[in-house]
C-alpha cells in the first residue's frame, strides 16, 4: 500500500478575478521509500498539491472542496491532523531557505528547536544534535558555525540547514519544493547529491517538486507531470522521458536545448500558459496542441494507460497514438 | 574571424564597488566586481557570457551601457571608446547598442501602453522614426517579436511573462540596434516558452544582422545560441573559445565543472561519465582567495595556485584558458 495516497483533490483559491482552480481532480501515490518528481510550469498546481499534504494551504483564500489526501491510512484532510504529522513524520523543504529561517536566531538553535519542542530535549541535547545534524548535511566547521545566523551562510548552504531541519525527527516523507532552483548549478549538483544520499540512508519517501525536467532525471524513480492542475501524465521517470504520451510532456522535452550533439533549432509549445480564470473547454492543454481536435473541446481526457506500454504508464490524452509515433 | 575591427571591443575592463564601513562611515576597500576582462564582438556575432552569481557578468553588462563607471580599461564601441565619452554623445552611441533585462514585469512601466512602451525611444531619437510613422512602425515590431499588432494599446499586466519578455525585446529593436545585450533574457521563463524567445532572438540576429553579447547562467541555452563563449569565475575570464570548442574540450577545472553540473534530461543515452562535484561556494568577491581565484575549490589546486593568478593564454595550440594545468587537463577532459 502506499504510503501517501492523493485523490480526484480539488484546491480552489478565491481571487480577484474569481474562483481559481489550482488543482483539478490530482490523484497519485508515493510508496515508501520511493522518489517521485512532481514536474510542471508555473501554475500547473504542483506547489499547492503539496501545501496540500502538508496541510498549509493559505487561508482563508484557498480551500479544498473535495478529494482525500491519506497518509499511512490516516485522513491528512481531518482537521488537526496534517499539524499533528508535520515536522515528525512529513517534512517540507522549500525554494528560498532565506524566508523558511527566522532571521534572528541562531542556526544551530532552530535546528535544535525541532528536538526541543518534539523530543523534549535539554538545551544541551538539543544543541549536540543541532551540530551531528549540521555534519550529516556537509556544513563544514558545523561546530563553529552552529552560533551563526541564516545571513552568514550562502545560498547552498542556508538550504543544507533547511535539510538538516526537514530530517531532525527521521520524517518518512520529505517533501522538497523546488529546492534548487535558487542556487548556482554547480551547488544545485551538490543539494541533488545531498538529497539523493539522505533519501537512500534514511530510506524516506522523497517527492521532488520541480519545473527542471534534467534535475531529477537520473535521481527520481517516477514523474507525476502537472499542467493547468490537472495530472497530464505520470510513469516510471525514464519511460515518460524516452516515450512521451502526452503532447505536453513531448513538448517540453523538444524545448530543451542539448548540451551536446548537433545545434538544431528548438521546437517550442505554442501559445502561452493556461489562465486558470479561463480555462478552455476539455482538455486544457487544446490550444497548444497540434493533435487537438472536437473530441479535445467537448470531452477532458481522464489518465489512461498507454497503448503498448507499460501499465504504470498513463496519459491524460485522446490522442496518444499521435504523440508517440511522431516524436519517437 | 575577419580582420575588421570588432563592433564591440573590451580590453583589461575593471569595476569595482566602494566597501563602506557604517561603522567608520567611510570607504574602507573594493570589491572587485569585474578585474580586468577582455573580449571582442563582431558585427553580427554572438558572445555568451556564463558565470555563477557573483561572477560579475552582469557587472560587465551594466558597465558596459554606462550604469556603472569602468575603474579602469577600455571598452571600444563601433569606434566609439565609451568610458572617455562625453554624455552627449553616449546618447548617439546608445541608440546602437540596446540591453533585454531578466524580469519582464520589473523592466516595463506598468502604467504605460505598449505602443507608448515602444514608442518612447523615438522621442528622444526622432530622426529614427517620424512621429506619423510611430503607429505603423509599433504594429511592424510587435508583429516581428511574435505578438498580435491589435493589442498595442494594452497594458503589461494584460500579458504573460513571456509575452511581456517580448515587448521587451520590442523596445530594444525600436532603435535599430548593432548590439542587444541579453542578460538573462530567457531565466525567468518556463521552459516551454523560453524555448520560443530563444527561437525568436535567433531569427532576430540572422534577419537584422543583430550581434549579442548574451550572459546567461545556463549553459545549454548559451551553447545554443553563442557563436563564442566566455566563462567568468570571481570577476575573470577564466576560458573562452568557440561554442564548439568549450564545449566539446573544456580546459579550465572550473568550466569542466559547470559542465558536468548542468542537469542532463536524458542521462542514459550517453556514455556514462564521471560528475564533478565541486564543494563550497563562491567565494566573496570582497574577499577574494590569492592567487588564481577558483583553487579553493579546484581539486587540481597546488601550491603554485595560491601565488601566482595564472594568465588567460593559449597554451599547447588550443584555446586560452587561465589555469596552470591547462594543458594537463585537456587530455583529462570529458
Amino acid at each position: 500500500m502506499a504510503l501517501l495516497s492523493v485523490r480526484d483533490l480539488r484546491v480552489e483559491f478565491a481571487t480577484s478575478g474569481g474562483v481559481v482552480t489550482a488543482v483539478d481532480g490530482a490523484s497519485f501515490d508515493v510508496g515508501a521509500g520511493e522518489t517521485v518528481a512532481l514536474l510542471g510550469e508555473s501554475g500547473s498546481g504542483k506547489s499547492v498539491t503539496a501545501q496540500a499534504v502538508m496541510g498549509i494551504v493559505p487561508k482563508p483564500a484557498g480551500r479544498i472542496p473535495s478529494g482525500s489526501i491519506s497518509y499511512d491510512s490516516k485522513d491528512l484532510l481531518a482537521p488537526g491532523v496534517a499539524k499533528g504529522l508535520r515536522g515528525r513524520e512529513i517534512a517540507m523543504v522549500f525554494q528560498d531557505p532565506l524566508s523558511s529561517l527566522n532571521p534572528v536566531f541562531r542556526v544551530g538553535a532552530q535546528i535544535g528547536e525541532m528536538f526541543r519542542r518534539h523530543r523534549g530535549a535539554s538545551r544541551r541535547e538539543a544543541r549536540a544534535a543541532a551540530l551531528d545534524l549540521m555534519k550529516r548535511v556537509g556544513i563544514p566547521a558545523a561546530s563553529k558555525r552552529l552560533d551563526d545566523y541564516p545571513h552568514q551562510f550562502s545560498g547552498g548552504m542556508r538550504q543544507r540547514v533547511m535539510i538538516a531541519m526537514a530530517l531532525a525527527l527521521s520524517p518518512r516523507l520529505l517533501i522538497a519544493d523546488e529546492p534548487t532552483t535558487a542556487l548556482d548549478v554547480t551547488v544545485q549538483a551538490q543539494i541533488m547529491d545531498l538529497l539523493t544520499r539522505l533519501q537512500a540512508e534514511e530510506g524516506m519517501s522523497l517527492v521532488l517538486i520541480t519545473h527542471d525536467l534534467g534535475v531529477v532525471a537520473g535521481v527520481a524513480d517516477r514523474v507525476i507531470l502537472m499542467y493547468a492542475g490537472r495530472v497530464v501524465e505520470t510513469g516510471p521517470l525514464r519511460e515518460v522521458y524516452e516515450h512521451s504520451g502526452h503532447p505536453y510532456t513531448s513538448g517540453l522535452m523538444a524545448s530543451i536545448p542539448a548540451l551536446e550533439g548537433p545545434r538544431d533549432r528548438l521546437v517550442p509549445i505554442q501559445g502561452s500558459p493556461p489562465d486558470l480564470l479561463d480555462l478552455p473547454s476539455g482538455c486544457s492543454f487544446r490550444p497548444r496542441c497540434q493533435y487537438a481536435d472536437e473530441q479535445c473541446a467537448e470531452v477532458e481526457p481522464v489518465l489512461r494507460q498507454l497503448p503498448d506500454r507499460a501499465s504504470t504508464h498513463q496519459a491524460a490524452c485522446h490522442h496518444p497514438e499521435g504523440v508517440l509515433t511522431d516524436v519517437h | 574571424m575577419s580582420t575588421e575591427s570588432p563592433l564591440l571591443s573590451v580590453r583589461d575592463l575593471q569595476t569595482s564597488f566602494p566597501m563602506r564601513s557604517p561603522v567608520l562611515r567611510r570607504t574602507v576597500g573594493q570589491i572587485q566586481a569585474v578585474a580586468g576582462v577582455s573580449f571582442d564582438i563582431p558585427a553580427g556575432g554572438t558572445l555568451g557570457l556564463v558565470g555563477e552569481s557573483g561572477s560579475g557578468k552582469s557587472t560587465v553588462a551594466r558597465t558596459i551601457i554606462g550604469l556603472e563607471k569602468a575603474r579602469s580599461g577600455s571598452i571600444v564601441f563601433d569606434g566609439d571608446e565609451l568610458t572617455s565619452l562625453p554624455k552627449a554623445s553616449m546618447r548617439r552611441v546608445r541608440r546602437q547598442l540596446q540591453m533585454i533585462f531578466q524580469d519582464p514585469y520589473a523592466s516595463l512601466n506598468p502604467r504605460a501602453t505598449v505602443e507608448q512602451i515602444i514608442a518612447e525611444a523615438w522621442q528622444i531619437h526622432p530622426d529614427v522614426v517620424p512621429r506619423n510613422r510611430h503607429r505603423a512602425e509599433v504594429r511592424d515590431l510587435l508583429e516581428r517579436v511574435g505578438l498580435n499588432p491589435d493589442h498595442a494599446e494594452r497594458y503589461p499586466h494584460q500579458f504573460s511573462g513571456g509575452q511581456r519578455q517580448r515587448i521587451g525585446i520590442a523596445r530594444a529593436l525600436a532603435l535599430r540596434p548593432k548590439l542587444v545585450i541579453c542578460d538573462e533574457a530567457v531565466s525567468a521563463l518556463d521552459v516551454s516558452v523560453q524555448a520560443q524567445v530563444i527561437n525568436l532572438l535567433d531569427d532576430l540576429r540572422r534577419d537584422l544582422g543583430l550581434a549579442y553579447l548574451f550572459i546567461a547562467h545556463d549553459l545549454s541555452v548559451v551553447r545554443h545560441i553563442s557563436d563564442r563563449v566566455a566563462v567568468m569565475y570571481l570577476g575573470r575570464i577564466v576560458e573562452t573559445a568557440s561554442q564548439d570548442e568549450l564545449f566539446t574540450r573544456p580546459l579550465h577545472p572550473y568550466t569542466q565543472a559547470l559542465l558536468s553540473a548542468v542537469p542532463d534530461p536524458k542521462p542514459w543515452d550517453k556514455p556514462a561519465r564521471e560528475q564533478i562535484i565541486i564543494g563550497g561556494d563562491v567565494p566573496s568577491p570582497a574577499d577574494p582567495p590569492s592567487g588564481c581565484g577558483f583553487r579553493t575549490r579546484c581539486w587540481k589546486a597546488e601550491e603554485t595556485c595560491a601565488h601566482d593568478v595564472p594568465e588567460l593564454t593559449t597554451r599547447l595550440e588550443l584555446h586560452p584558458a587561465a589555469c596552470h594545468f591547462a594543458t594537463e587537463l585537456a587530455g583529462a577532459a570529458r
